[in-house]
């Protein structure tokens, strides 16, 4: 039992987000505005649009030591540059068929559709995410422990 | 290395609650680059923003950080303050340290180590920030509205009355939507016809206004200021150029038995036809499916009679293509059809109907000719049941979640023009609430209750069934705490109204967002509640949330208010942070080309120097003042030259470093 706890104490899981800025970024500040809760180790990154995000920039965060990543836009069709969002679509499609043949379990990365009037739903959405990683424990395989202090 | 200063707003409590605001000063003052570093109770107030202006000039800062609300609430206000004191305004980023992080952690501990990362991120990303300037382009000095109901009306004739022109896009035949179906208007009752009318015919007579009615919206390219639409003209089958709207071949036509939607189906219309008297524009218009001249290639009765010689069998669909510097969208709604809600007989009963049926019943150029008679047998009903919030604030999958604002007002409306025609007739309201907000508002409802003697009872009614020609009515009544059965003649649904369903793919072709509910999503829901959050996009009525006349008259003249102060410049500032290729390392095989929606990227031959060596090679050129900077382009790139201002790779990959620290 005691030991369970200092292990669960010592753990906290971090998350990054990158939410496009028309939607799920607007989601996550009336998640904000409702006094919607989720955990404080996600950490939002805004980018215009979620075709902004690079496959390099997931592989960066779990190479620094992030133990999950997701990434959110606006729903299929309603991209506010028209079509960003289905490039990204297919760019996560490529890169998580990559993580999955080096073995990264699959519940690490997440795309979800959030739109600007979505605040609860980013919150749960985020909740959930925080829940699975809670339940994987520590990235280990993608961590480059050159990077750490 | 920039010289940073960091400056944490308290927002009142909004953030020192759950922000320790004095330790993430101390801790961000220890960030590389960091030279000051402050707190303020309001850093968006006018001497916050002064303490910045002036910490700038003291301190010869080159960067500035705010950890505050949300960038989408104030980034534009500090990018006006660093500029005012002589930087640029890109060299600002903004932690948000309010919506996502103070408003949503309750533990101080938590909070703090969370703001101290978020901005120790904008403060790694605004060490690679550089400045950016604005490309300047051109306004189209016209206007264009999508439908053309009282909101479109009113938006197309302010725009028109400041001098510019305005397009209305009607998919009808005719402008004046669904207020042209109502009899009178709460709380005043006076007559729709009468207000909208002379505004419908303003709109067809203004030499600024041109109508593009029985016609939609096909295609939308372009952005604020620059937008390029396409409008289909649906065929009419009748030249607009010679129809007088003088009716004899709508009495003369045989096809007579197609619903009239005018009247909510309640009568039927021929297969030529004009939807109203008053229509504007008044010309004729022939329904293909309904017509014999299309089904077998005979009759002709209507070619035979115009004497104008109007009919033309041959016309196509037309595609009009037109510049826009801004668009309204004013598209309305619909009133749902409670065909899904059995237990009140809608589908079975022809006694049962919903108020805007009801509403053609009491107009004077309604099917009964304003005679309120049951649709079943044509007698006068003796007692009357209105059944309010049918679909409306529910939880089920058929019913809507919000409340539809109109029906409890115009429900009174109803039971007060029954009563003053009819005295001798019960009018019996079920209710959950009655919600009358509003100038004027209660006292009207107070009014069908205490003058007019309409029984108001809380509570709903469970079922409805017809027994020996009448309707048996079975309800509770929640403050008697009783359950009532009561004979009806005729039963009046108050159903919900919904955005017409074609707003869902105007918004796609607009790129403007939604709710859940379809209802169009306004740019910030206090403070601008009449802009989409696609710039040059302007909501107008029902379209943006259910609303009354007076609220969308006052809307609609706002977003007139809007679009005016767009048009009235002759140049839009560019958004600055856009996408641009290094030459060097672009080897022009047009992927990028590829997946730019706005087509803001052509290819020049260029004498580019590489490792010394001069020649001439194929670049990617970004045209900025058309790129939107969404950043398709930058991730597309196989070879790395192309990169976002503002978002560039190295300012990510800092972000997240410091993030994952």
């Amino acid at each position: 039992m005691q030991v369970n706890e200092i292990e669960k104490k010592e753990y906290t899981p971090l998350i990054v987000a990158f939410c496009c800025n028309w939607c799920s970024y607007a989601g996550a500040d009336l998640a904000g505005s409702s006094r919607l809760n989720y955990p404080a180790n996600v950490k939002i990154i805004r980018v215009p649009c979620s075709c902004r995000v690079n496959p390099l920039f997931i592989l960066r965060a779990f190479q620094r030591g992030a133990d999950g990543v997701i990434m959110c836009g606006c729903h299929p069709g309603d991209c506010h540059y028209s079509t960003g969002n289905y490039y990204a679509r297919r760019r996560m499609t490529l890169l998580f068929s990559m993580l999955d043949y080096l073995g990264i379990e699959r519940a690490r990365t997440r795309v979800e559709w959030v739109s600007a009037a979505e605040g609860a739903k980013f919150a749960a959405v985020m909740n959930e995410f925080a829940e699975t990683i809670n339940r994987l424990g520590e990235n280990r395989k993608l961590r480059d422990l050159r990077c750490e202090k | 290395m920039q010289k940073i200063g960091v400056f944490v707003c308290w927002c009142g409590s909004n953030i020192a609650a759950t922000v320790d605001v004095a330790a993430v000063v101390e801790a961000l003052k220890k960030q590389p680059g960091v030279v000051y570093a402050t707190d303020y109770q309001y850093m968006c107030s006018a001497s916050g923003q002064n303490l910045i202006k002036d910490a700038i000039k003291e301190y010869g800062l080159t960067g500035v950080v705010v950890c505050s609300c949300s960038p989408r609430m104030h980034e534009a206000t500090f990018r006006k303050t660093v500029q005012a004191a002589g930087l640029n305004p890109y060299m600002l980023e903004i932690a948000n340290i309010r919506e996502q992080c103070s408003w949503i952690h309750k533990d101080i501990k938590e909070g703090t180590e969370k703001a101290i990362i978020l901005g120790a991120a904008a403060i790694a990303k605004v060490q690679l920030n550089a400045p950016l300037y604005s490309q300047t382009s051109p306004v189209v000095k016209r206007a264009l509205v999508i439908g053309g109901g009282i909101a479109g009306i009113q938006t197309a004739l302010d725009i028109a009355d400041a001098g510019f022109e305005v397009d209305i896009v009607e998919k009808k035949p005719t402008i004046g939507g669904k207020m042209s179906q109502l009899d009178k208007t709460f709380p005043t009752l006076d007559c729709a016809a009468c207000i909208l009318t002379p505004k419908m015919v303003d709109a067809g007579a203004h030499e600024k206004i041109n109508l593009y009615t029985y016609c939609e919206v096909e295609k939308v390219e372009g952005f604020v200021g620059n937008f390029s639409v396409t409008i289909k003209q649906k065929p009419r089958y009748i030249d607009a150029t010679k129809c007088t709207g003088c009716g004899a071949c709508v009495e003369k036509c045989p096809s007579k038995k197609t619903p009239n939607e005018f009247n909510m189906g309640l009568d039927n219309r021929t297969a030529i036809y004009i939807p109203f008297a008053q229509a504007v524009p008044k010309l004729a218009v022939i329904d293909k499916d309904a017509c014999i001249h299309f089904k077998n290639g005979k009759c002709g009765l209507c070619v035979r009679t115009c004497e104008a010689g109007a009919i033309n069998y041959d016309q196509t669909e037309e595609f009009i293509t037109r510049e826009y510097g801004a668009i309204v969208v004013a598209t309305g709604f619909n009133q749902i059809k409670p065909t899904n809600f059995d237990e009140y007989l809608y589908n079975q009963s022809k006694d049962v109907v919903t108020s805007l049926e009801f509403e053609r019943i009491m107009n004077a150029a309604g099917p009964t000719k304003g005679h309120l008679v049951r649709p079943s047998n044509g007698k006068q009903p003796k007692n009357i049941v209105f059944v309010q919030c049918v679909g409306s604030r529910g939880t089920s999958c058929r019913d809507k979640s919000y409340c539809s604002k109109i029906c409890c007002m115009y429900t009174a409306k109803h039971a007060m023009l029954v009563k003053d025609h009819h005295p001798e007739i019960d009018v019996t309201v079920f209710y959950i609430d009655v919600r009358t907000p509003g100038k004027n508002f209660d006292e009207f409802y107070r009014r069908a209750v205490e003058q007019y003697g309409v029984h108001y009872i809380k509570g709903m009614v469970g079922k409805v069934e017809e027994a020996d020609g009448t309707l048996k009515v079975q309800a509770s009544d929640l403050l008697d705490n009783r359950q009532i059965l009561m004979d009806a003649d005729m039963v009046v649904l108050a159903a919900a109204i919904e955005p017409d369903p074609t707003a869902r793919s105007i918004a796609t072709m607009l790129t403007a967002s939604m709710d859940t509910n379809d209802f169009f999503t306004e740019a910030h829901a206090k403070l601008r509640p009449v802009e989409s959050p696609t710039a040059g996009i302007f909501l107008s009525g029902v379209c943006q949330g259910p609303k009354d006349i007076p609220e969308t008259v006052a809307q609609a003249s706002a977003a007139a208010a809007k679009v005016i102060g767009l048009l009235a410049k002759d140049h839009l500032l560019c958004n600055a942070c856009v996408a641009h290729s290094d030459e060097t390392l672009c080897n022009g095989c047009s992927q990028c080309a590829n997946v730019c929606a706005y087509g803001a990227i052509t290819y020049e031959d260029r004498l580019v120097m590489d490792k010394g060596v001069r020649e001439t090679r194929r670049v990617a050129v970004v045209n900025e003042a058309i790129c939107q900077g969404c950043g398709a382009c930058t991730v597309t790139c196989p070879s790395g030259a192309m990169d976002l201002r503002g978002f560039a790779n190295n300012q990510i990959m800092a972000e997240v470093d410091a993030i994952c620290k």
